[in-house]
């Protein structure tokens, strides 16, 4: 079954709100407690997608595969590309950036590059989010961050704990 | 106003970007089960929070749906009713849930879902009080927001969804509280 790509667009914009307000509600002044909720929605969603993934596929067992699947197979069906370049230091750590991440690609504002970076933010914690739940139902676990100096390009920094 | 049916396919079929449902399915449940985490089950909350949501969505959303389908604007509110089920439901969600029980003065109607893509696959969480939230409440703000938009001031809200209860109808009531006056500008009459 399919549904409008803009529904979902939708749903991630407000997301951001919904996460500052709830902290807000909650008496929580720490906006990286926003952040924090953000990205859980986006690992609750990649367990998620994994789950449907490995329904008809063998199990991956090689750290490098999953993370190459993650870049193609994954990025694919979020974000209708692929990540266009992955970097690793062959012991744990594993860089992957996409030159024009497709949510942010409409995210221009007339602010200096710093401020912009930190208007996508939020927004970034969500696909930083479904890398660390995708990896976690491989068995890897892992802390993703995320940076965007230059959008629409962004990076995102993977290490296997 | 049988053309509607045609403008919410024809926007479907030629205008939007569709993606897998799943990812939508995905995406809203994990909200939910968080708002449900945050609010330790306050069940009343969640569902504020997702007609908040919703509503804020709506007030958006409309300016897609009207620039896509150049709907003219609603005659009156039975037009407004198949405009929210057979273009917006259908141009966003793929689905068109049916209109039914209208009040005798037309001012109130219900949509009724047989199927509904936010709920795919989804079970209540497992306590007493689970029947009292609308998981799918986000649609309720939505078409508040949206209709707010077109000058109408409505009420939306569950009156029983099958995730509750699989022996009951999904269904929405949507109630008409007033048309809004536009806003003309002073000196200009």
């Amino acid at each position: 079954m399919e549904v409008s790509a803009s529904a979902l667009d939708y749903l991630l914009i407000e997301a951001v709100p919904v996460a500052r307000d709830v902290i807000e509600q909650l008496g929580i002044e720490d906006q990286d407690e926003a952040h924090h909720r953000i990205e859980l929605y986006g690992y609750q969603v990649g367990k998620g997608l994994a789950q449907v993934f490995t329904r008809s596929r063998p199990r991956m067992v090689q750290q490098l595969e999953i993370i190459k699947f993650v870049c193609k197979n994954l990025w694919e069906v979020l974000y209708k590309k692929q990540m266009d370049n992955l970097k690793t230091n062959h012991r744990d750590t594993y860089v992957l950036v996409d030159h024009n991440f497709e949510f942010c690609r409409r995210m221009g504002t007339s602010l200096p590059p710093q401020a912009t970076a930190e208007l996508a933010y939020p927004y970034l914690c969500f696909p930083a989010g479904i890398i660390r739940g995708f990896l976690h139902a491989m068995g890897l676990s892992s802390t993703v961050t995320v940076e965007a100096p230059e959008l629409p390009m962004v990076t995102f920094n993977v290490r296997i704990e | 106003m049988s053309k509607v049916r045609s403008v919410g396919e024809e926007v479907w079929k030629h205008k939007t970007d569709k993606i897998n449902s799943e990812l939508l399915t995905l995406t809203y449940g994990s909200i939910v089960a968080q708002l449900v985490a945050d609010f330790d089950h306050d069940y009343a909350k969640v569902n504020k929070q997702l007609d908040k949501m919703g509503y804020n969505i709506g007030l958006r959303l409309i300016e897609e749906l009207l620039a896509k389908t150049g709907l003219p604007r609603c005659q009156n509110f039975r037009d407004t009713a198949e405009a929210v089920a057979k273009v917006g439901f259908k141009m966003f969600m793929n689905i068109t849930p049916t209109i039914s029980n209208w009040s005798v003065d037309s001012k109130q109607f219900s949509l009724v879902f047989t199927e509904n893509p936010l709920a795919e696959f989804v079970e209540l969480p497992d306590k007493p009080n689970a029947r009292d939230l609308w998981y799918s409440n986000i649609y309720a703000g939505v078409i508040r927001g949206a209709l707010e938009m077109v000058q109408l001031q409505v009420e939306a809200e569950f009156v029983s969804d099958a995730v509750q209860d699989p022996s009951l109808p999904t269904e929405i009531r949507v109630r008409l509280v007033k048309v809004l006056e536009d806003e003309i500008p002073p000196g200009e009459d």
